[in-house]
């Protein structure tokens, strides 16, 4: 079933045998657009100052506002300087030369699908493209660019935080390199909408570079993918519907780590310790990590998908003929439907691609064994749960000859900070735990086992479909078909911040789910029920269990929130509330569910209630605000209890 | 006439011995021009080879064609009006089809499925009142015939239809004027004043002229349901929304015109072409539009050309020679790229003074988008290939070449866009449908106006290697305007809609605008007897 993927190169190997130096001064003449007239980065800041888009709204605010244009030009100016990059070829050489020393330093390998590059190449020259890979960390971008800039290919123009110009030095590098810097939220700024849709379009008509930004809108901490933000991609679309350019492509890249750089601070970011502030020292301490070793990345350029081709048939014509092109266009409902539909489509791809290591496997079995395993029988199980995945549509990337136990031996000493090998069994690395208060040990235990859970998490979306069938099945303890599907419908509609289901097409990742569940024998489908085999019920109670946190986890919020006596409050004030809530129940060991402190899971169970209309979410002047309706949450706790049937009208046709 | 091809029996484009391309004939100016390049442009351009030729059949094979079902009552009542017809298998023929690409392909290879039983040639109003009230009451159908210059498959007989089918050519009612009516089309020598009317036709001299529904005064049109018309001659009238309207566009559908008041100026007192080089269409393109802009209801025309692999270029070389001569050399100085420069023609008609004035006018514009003068025999010749490009197409069918063209119009900041969206679109769905060399796909603006300008594609490849060329063909075709509507360009400019554009009649004019037009079909002719089918 797992559809034939490309082979890996290790472009680290080159640079391990050849000058750093002469491969940062090589003759860099790379692949570019056709179409390109090129011009310098101010000559595109100009070009957008010019523009009729620019200058039509720079008048609709000076008339509105009584200021002068010019006051308002002037504003227009410094918002294209603090966002515009800069690109420079001294400055990609000087990254070259670093970022060779340092990748080499930190990766054992970097593996790249060479065909994909060939592919990519073939597209820059064809149309105008944009780059969606997957955001882990902050080596993302930079590693992307190192590949173009190795492969000979247009470096790409990047979107990046506005947090980044807080480092000094640095920030200004990043924008020589072809950084660009969006503020994090300027939504009711229209001068700086304007302005910035206008810089990234000009440079996507142009086909000056490469436009890469991430769909996911941040690292994701928990490497989970986000669901997406569309901002940014609407803004890419655009000139296609407005036909500015023949069509535009878009490349998911799919970027994994064998071992996150930013594992621990994320584990503490999501615990609640805040995110240190990106500043140039920290990341001069963050040299120590030179010393550490990382493992391989894997990248996967996957195959460019043609906007024009996505559209076609879809797109009512009609709104973008009858408006001139230069005015500002709020996107019709259909194609803000389009937007997200494509946006899921890519971050699909993005999982579908993505490769998993041992590792993920040996994690995934390890949370549902804790707090000691049997290495032997890990061993088993982690053989077992490959067969498992790649039956599922998994890309793990297992080197050949490589036999289990030593997979399994590499993976555990790679991460070592979270787990190790004590008298033949498997311990989480919660060291310190015996000396201190009970609150330290939760804390300690807590650190662990989300780091060990990132790469556990890079299973989910490629189990999420038979799982939650695996988990209905178990919840309503029915064979009923309909019965399955209205709790799996419901599982995926409260999860839907969670996990990464294309909008709209629940019954087809039911029959998705069943099909891979069938197909791994572990259940028997009729025309109305379902069953699970003999056989099956271990794969059954192992797909639940490995989901059993999240079903925990968000009981444990619901029921937080079903008690929450204040009327309105904010985000900043649920955070800790549901963790200190949580924390208790751990402390007094009435839960095990360590995950549900991830303030990542907060915020999603706590989005899910906003779209099940069981909390209101308001938008105030100092961000949003929310408001519980009790009854409403009391409902759905008891749904997920399994204490009333999910009431929900089932799909006419199973 | 030719009957399976474009024009005058005696005009056409040949290889002669040596060869070497040439244009028969004298009627034209480029007749007996020998074209030196164009057997190299061509089997560069197509891939076309001088071995490999189709023939077209040498004449008619009468047995093919469908036979004449005429009722003998209509008969006597016909021959009792004492108008003339025809049952003659070459008249009929001859008034089955327009100009249509797969409409010369089938007179060519094949024969129509359907065709007209009877043509008719009414030669006053009072004629044509008598073939309608005849074809009610026996329940016919007639289709007008004009010049027979259609290029919307407007001619063709609907297959299903089982009633007599009448072609009325009017073709014969016009009279020699003597004065100028500015209305120039492509096809002026063949097509008729009914015809214009009928399907809101417009010529190249309409900037300084106007279309025909500015040219337009007062038209008479015979019905099924009566004779409509206005009771006076006057420039302007307000009551109500214009007649002229339902019937200018109407294909046909509704009756017949058989008088038309047109606008006649005296011949112009002076007359100049002139030409501009510019270093791409870009340039091209906005020079135009700012000429639009500034110059009042301008006194020119112009019409403007990418000549990358253009046939333009092609004809021109010898214009190329008198360039040199001219300048070339310092347009390459200039930094021209040969490859991507386009020319504007300039024709200037009007009195003395006012010309001189504009054309300084319009060759400072020029001078600011970068464009350099090319002379006024650049000019000229670019206005008289307008007449001749059409005979090209006969040509290439010798040597399995099918191409066509059609056209848009377009708001000015949508032409650059949409001009290299449809090429693109051309290439890639020749690709995708198995055409095997790289197809011409170009364009030219031929008109402009203050909100836009009219475009023209055109399309060739050689269809060597592919079985059913002509179904390909219109597939891509098809695509192509797609992508017209897709960037906001229109239907039809003025070749109308037929039968081969009414798939999108609903999204171009909304259901409610075709509800309209379709009442009106019905309460002026409740039976259909105009029943080509067009439009609706």
């Amino acid at each position: 079933m797992s559809k034939k993927r490309d082979e890996f190169e290790d472009i680290l190997e080159e640079r391990r045998l050849s000058s750093d130096l002469r491969y940062a001064m090589k003759c860099y003449t790379p692949v570019i657009y056709k179409g390109l007239s090129p011009c310098k980065p101010n000559a595109i800041k100009s070009a957008v100052l010019q523009s009729e888009q620019v200058q039509y709204v720079i008048k609709q605010l000076a008339k509105e506002m009584g200021e002068s244009p010019d006051i308002i030009q002037e504003e227009a100016t410094e918002i294209l300087d603090e966002m515009g990059h800069s690109m420079q070829l001294g400055a990609v050489r000087f990254f070259a030369f670093t970022l060779s020393k340092i990748f080499k330093q930190l990766f054992q390998r970097v593996c790249v699908n060479e065909e994909g590059m060939q592919r990519l190449q073939h597209a820059i020259q064809e149309h105008p493209v944009v780059l969606l890979p997957s955001h882990r960390s902050y080596v993302d971008f930079l590693m992307l660019s190192y590949l173009l800039y190795t492969y000979d290919l247009a470096l790409p123009v990047i979107a990046a935080g506005i947090d980044f110009l807080g480092m000094k030095i640095v920030g200004e590098l990043l924008r020589r390199a072809g950084a660009f810097f969006m503020r994090r939220s300027f939504g009711g700024n229209r001068l700086y909408w304007a302005v910035f849709a206008e810089y990234v379009k000009t440079m996507l008509r142009s086909g000056y570079a490469p436009i890469e930004f991430f769909l996911e809108g941040t690292r994701s901490r928990t490497a989970k993918t986000l669901t997406p933000k569309f901002g940014l991609l609407s803004i890419v679309m655009e000139p296609f519907f407005k036909r500015e350019v023949f069509d535009t492509y878009l490349v998911p890249i799919s970027i994994s780590y064998e071992r996150i750089l930013e594992e621990s601070l994320y584990a503490y970011e999501l615990l609640g310790v805040p995110k240190p502030k990106e500043s140039t020292s920290g990341l001069l301490k963050a040299r120590r990590i030179l010393s550490d070793s990382f493992g391989t990345i894997h990248i996967y350029v996957g195959q460019p998908v043609s906007l024009r081709t996505l559209a076609s048939g879809r797109i009512n014509r009609c709104p973008y003929n009858l408006v001139p092109r230069h005015l500002p266009q709020k996107p019709s409902e259909d194609i803000q439907e389009f937007v997200s539909d494509v946006a899921y489509k890519m971050e699909l791809l993005q999982i579908e691609n993505m490769v998993l290591s041992p590792w993920v496997l040996v994690a995934a079995v390890l949370l549902q064994n804790l707090p000691a395993m049997d290495f032997e029988l890990l061993i088993e199980k982690t053989l077992w749960l490959k067969g498992l995945t790649q039956t599922f549509g998994g890309f793990i990337e297992w080197p050949d000859n490589l036999c289990a136990k030593k997979a399994v031996m590499s993976g555990l000493t790679l991460h070592s900070n979270i787990a190790r090998l004590v008298d033949g069994h498997v311990v989480l690395n919660d060291k310190g735990v015996e000396d201190g208060a009970v609150g330290e040990i939760v804390f300690k235990r807590a650190l662990a086992i989300l780091m060990c859970a990132t790469y556990r998490n890079q299973l989910l979306n490629v189990f999420v479909r038979p799982s939650l069938v695996a988990v209905a099945l178990q919840m309503t303890r029915s064979f009923r078909k309909e019965e399955v599907y209205s709790c799996f419908s419901f599982l995926r509609d409260v999860f839907s911040d969670e996990f990464i289901f294309f909008p709209g097409i629940s019954l087809k990742d039911f029959e998705e789910g069943c099909f891979l569940l069938t197909k791994c024998d572990a259940i028997q489908t009729s025309q109305q029920e379902i069953y699970p085999t003999d056989k099956g019920s271990v794969i059954v109670s192992f797909l639940s269990t490995m989901f059993r946190p999240f079903v925990e986890g968000y009981q444990l919020i619901f029921r937080y929130l079903s008690k929450e006596t204040k009327e309105v409050f904010t985000e900043k004030q649920f955070i800790p509330g549901v963790r200190n809530f949580v924390f208790q129940l751990l402390e007094k060991g009435n839960t095990q569910c360590y995950e549900a402190l991830s303030s990542d899971m907060q915020k999603n169970a706590l989005a899910a209630l906003v779209q099940l209309g069981a909390v209101k979410k308001k938008k105030m002047s100092n961000g949003f605000t929310y408001n519980v309706n009790q009854e409403a949450v009391n409902k759905i706790l008891d749904m997920f209890d399994a204490r009333i049937p999910v009431q929900k009208p089932v799909a006419a046709r199973l | 006439m030719k009957w399976n091809g474009w024009g005058y029996n005696d005009s056409k484009f040949i290889f002669n011995k040596k060869g070497q391309a040439e244009f028969t004939g004298k009627r034209y100016r480029l007749g007996g021009m020998v074209l030196p390049t164009f057997k190299e442009w061509i089997e560069k351009t197509f891939g076309a080879s001088l071995e490999h030729k189709t023939t077209s059949r040498a004449s008619l094979n009468v047995n093919d064609v469908p036979p004449s079902i005429v009722n003998e009552e209509f008969l006597q009542d016909l021959r009792a009006t004492k108008i003339s017809y025809s049952q003659d298998a070459e008249d009929r023929v001859f008034r089955a089809h327009g100009h249509c690409l797969h409409e010369i392909f089938v007179l060519r290879e094949g024969m129509f499925k359907r065709i007209p039983d009877i043509v008719v040639w009414p030669v006053c109003h009072e004629d044509v009142v008598k073939i309608v009230e005849l074809a009610c009451k026996h329940n016919l159908c007639i289709i007008p015939f004009g010049g027979g210059t259609s290029v919307s498959s407007a001619l063709e007989c609907p297959e299903e239809e089982k009633r007599t089918i009448v072609s009325l050519d009017t073709s014969q009612m016009l009279a020699e004027s003597g004065f100028c009516t500015g209305h120039e089309p492509d096809s002026m020598e063949f097509s008729s004043l009914g015809g214009w009317v009928a399907t809101r036709a417009s010529g190249m001299k309409k900037n300084i002229y106007g279309n025909i529904e500015d040219l337009v005064i007062h038209i008479k049109m015979v019905t099924p349901r009566g004779i409509v018309e206005k009771n006076c001659q006057v420039p302007r009238m307000s009551t109500g929304p214009d007649i002229h309207h339902f019937i200018m566009g109407s294909e046909g559908t509704l009756g017949v015109v058989t008088e038309v008041t047109i606008k006649i100026r005296p011949l112009p007192e002076y007359q100049k072409y002139g030409s501009v080089v510019f270093p791409n269409f870009e340039r091209g393109v906005a020079c135009l539009r700012e000429v639009a802009k500034q110059v009042k209801k301008s006194w020119m025309l112009a019409s403007l050309k990418n000549t990358n692999f253009s046939t333009r270029r092609v004809l021109m070389v010898q214009c190329f020679w008198q360039l040199i001569t001219k300048g070339f050399l310092s347009l390459q100085f200039k930094g021209f790229d040969p490859n991507i420069l386009c020319v504007a023609t300039l024709l200037f008609e009007g009195d003395r003074e006012k010309v001189l004035q504009h054309e300084k006018q319009v060759y400072d514009i020029a001078t600011k988008f970068g464009g350099l003068a090319a002379g006024e025999d650049n000019g000229q010749r670019g206005y008289m290939l307008t007449f001749v490009i059409a005979y090209l197409r006969d040509l290439g069918l010798d040597y399995y070449v099918i191409g066509e063209s059609f056209e848009t119009s377009v708001p000015w900041d949508r032409v650059l866009d949409l001009c290299r969206n449809v090429k693109e679109r051309i290439v890639r769905e020749c690709k995708e449908k198995g055409v095997q060399f790289a197809p011409l796909s170009t364009c030219r603006v031929t008109q402009t106006y203050d909100a836009g300008a009219c475009v023209y594609f055109y399309f060739a490849f050689n269809y060597r290697g592919i079985s059913d060329p002509i179904h390909v063909y219109e597939q891509i075709e098809r695509a192509a305007r797609e992508e017209i509507l897709a960037n906001g360009g229109s239907l039809s400019h003025h070749h109308g809609v037929g039968k081969l554009r009414k798939r999108w009649m609903k999204e171009s004019i909304s259901d409610v605008g075709l509800g309209m037009l379709r009442s009106v079909k019905e309460y002026v002719d409740p039976n259909n007897i105009f029943g080509n089918k067009n439009l609706l």
